[in-house]
């Protein structure tokens, strides 16, 4: 579970989040939406230590990040897995070295012990024929799918993921998610997404933060974001006609 | 930058693998190019020096005093430098560059890897076999020089490895290989630098090499000046 109590980060003269508070379940799909510039990059580099708050805290079940010394973060980050917006994979490396190189840096597994888990993950992510290929060599879904891999492997306690979806077709872009909300309920990982995918937060949202002008403006389920009221979230999730007859017709569902 | 770079490595089993990687990259990836460079460059350092030698009573030896004396003292050590600021430089810069901009080393930081000392720690080791680069420049340089003095039919054999033998001091070598050490550490952090704390896509990277390859060569000259007045005068 991770816990973030009023952080505040400025850059310079702006203020880009202005006391953000909320809470991270474990074993839940928790994502972060917002419109562009409110927030959400900054939010997520600040869970994953990239950016210090100026104020406020951020605990990882119970372990305040900033009260951590150097060698207890370093100890924290390899708990964490990371799913980057442009995958961020090795480009010397293969799949299967990209895979397995937490393993390789920070455990004492044995190469035959590392190839094994490597095997299993990539399976687990569905990825096919794909070992000894480079980054440069596969698709921008089986990318995805390796970045996914890599930041499982070492099983991590908490997986964040940077717009999992963001360049891939609509049919890649499901498969993702509920790869990611399987991987979430079966090891029980507390993972938190940044996304501007409404499919995503309509598929996978079991809990969702609304961010705006760097506030926590709404927080809430993918059930419950079909009944708000909140006039900025109504605007943002529903802002095409589609979602909006979709929002509907749910609503008149409800009724009856 | 430096502390962070000189900190423990995260294993180092990995670092091994990583500076054998970098000593292919960076300097059996250089010989090539500085063998080429450095054999017709010492050719034409003899060569000029014959035709500038129009004088009967100045000796044909000096061809060869005078092409050891520019390839050992200035054209290996500095100009070589200067070179690989261009070749090694550019190629540091760019391939950390471009990991900052895919956010390859973002990566690396969140999942506890000390990224300075990941990436740019391995060049400076790798770097201490660059005296071997220079080494092999001397000796190509000087066996170019004798090619084109001999068989370019400037002077013989005899007097050109006379003068080669003429006044030799051994310090010249040991200023040569304190400079070359000082200019491998140049070229691994310099670059490094540019590359590690560039911002942008992939048209800064481009523009961070530029600035990498300006800057490393400013420094490998003005320190090359200071050293040659603490170490010569």
């Amino acid at each position: 579970m991770i816990e973030v109590k009023n952080i505040v980060k400025k850059f310079g003269e702006q203020t880009v989040l202005k006391g953000v508070s909320t809470r991270f379940e474990a074993g839940m799909t928790n994502l972060i939406i917002g419109q562009s510039g409110s927030g959400k990059t900054v939010f997520l580099k600040s869970l994953l230590g990239i950016h210090t708050p100026d104020s406020g805290t951020i605990s990882f079940d119970g372990r305040i990040y900033s009260e951590l010394s150097n060698d207890e973060r370093r100890e924290l980050r390899t708990e964490i897995g990371m799913v980057f917006q442009g995958s961020a994979l090795f480009d010397s490396m293969t799949v299967e070295e990209n895979v397995g190189f937490p393993l390789k840096m920070f455990t004492n597994k044995s190469a035959k012990e590392i190839k094994e888990r490597v095997d299993f993950v990539i399976d687990r992510v569905h990825l096919v024929n794909a070992h000894q290929k480079r980054p440069s060599e596969i698709s921008g879904g089986m990318q995805k799918r390796v970045a996914i891999a890599r930041a499982i492997v070492n099983n991590p306690k908490y997986l964040f993921c940077d717009e999992p979806n963001s360049g891939l077709d609509p049919k890649t872009a499901i498969v993702i998610d509920n790869l990611i909300q399987e991987i979430t309920q079966e090891y029980n990982i507390t993972t938190v997404i940044n996304t501007h995918d409404m499919n995503s937060v309509m598929e996978i949202g079991e809990k969702i933060v609304f961010l705006k002008n760097g506030l926590l403006e709404w927080e809430g389920s993918n059930k419950e974001i079909f009944k708000t009221d909140n006039e900025a979230v109504t605007d943002f999730v529903y802002s095409s006609e589609l979602f909006k007859r979709v929002r509907k017709m749910y609503l008149e569902d409800d009724v009856k | 930058m430096l502390k962070e770079i000189f900190n423990k490595p995260t294993k180092w089993s990995a670092m091994k693998q990583l500076i054998l990687k970098e000593v292919d990259d960076l300097i059996i990836g250089s010989l090539g190019i500085v063998s080429f460079i450095s054999f017709f460059v010492g050719g034409v350092v003899a060569i000029q020096t014959a035709l500038n030698l129009t004088n009967p009573l100045i000796p044909k030896f000096l061809i060869g005093f005078a092409t050891r004396q520019s390839v050992i003292l200035e054209f290996a050590p500095t100009f070589i430098s200067i070179i690989m600021a261009g070749k090694m430089g550019s190629f540091i810069t760019s391939s950390i560059g471009t990991m900052r901009v895919t956010e390859q080393i973002d990566a690396l930081e969140v999942m506890g890897v000390n990224s300075l000392n990941y990436l740019v720690f391995p060049k400076i080791i790798a770097l201490f076999l660059y005296p071997f680069v220079i080494g092999l420049s001397m000796f190509l340089g000087v066996f170019g020089g004798w090619m084109a003095a001999v068989y370019g039919g400037f002077t013989t054999s005899f007097e050109f490895t006379t003068g080669l033998q003429a006044e030799f001091i051994p310090f010249h070598i040991a200023y040569a290989f304190i400079k070359t050490f000082v200019f491998a550490f140049i070229l691994a952090t310099i670059p490094s630098f540019h590359g590690y704390y560039m911002k942008g896509g992939a048209l800064e990277v481009g523009k961070a090499s530029t600035v990498s390859f300006v800057w490393t060569s400013v420094v490998i000259i003005l320190v090359n000046f200071i050293l040659t007045q603490l170490l010569l005068s």
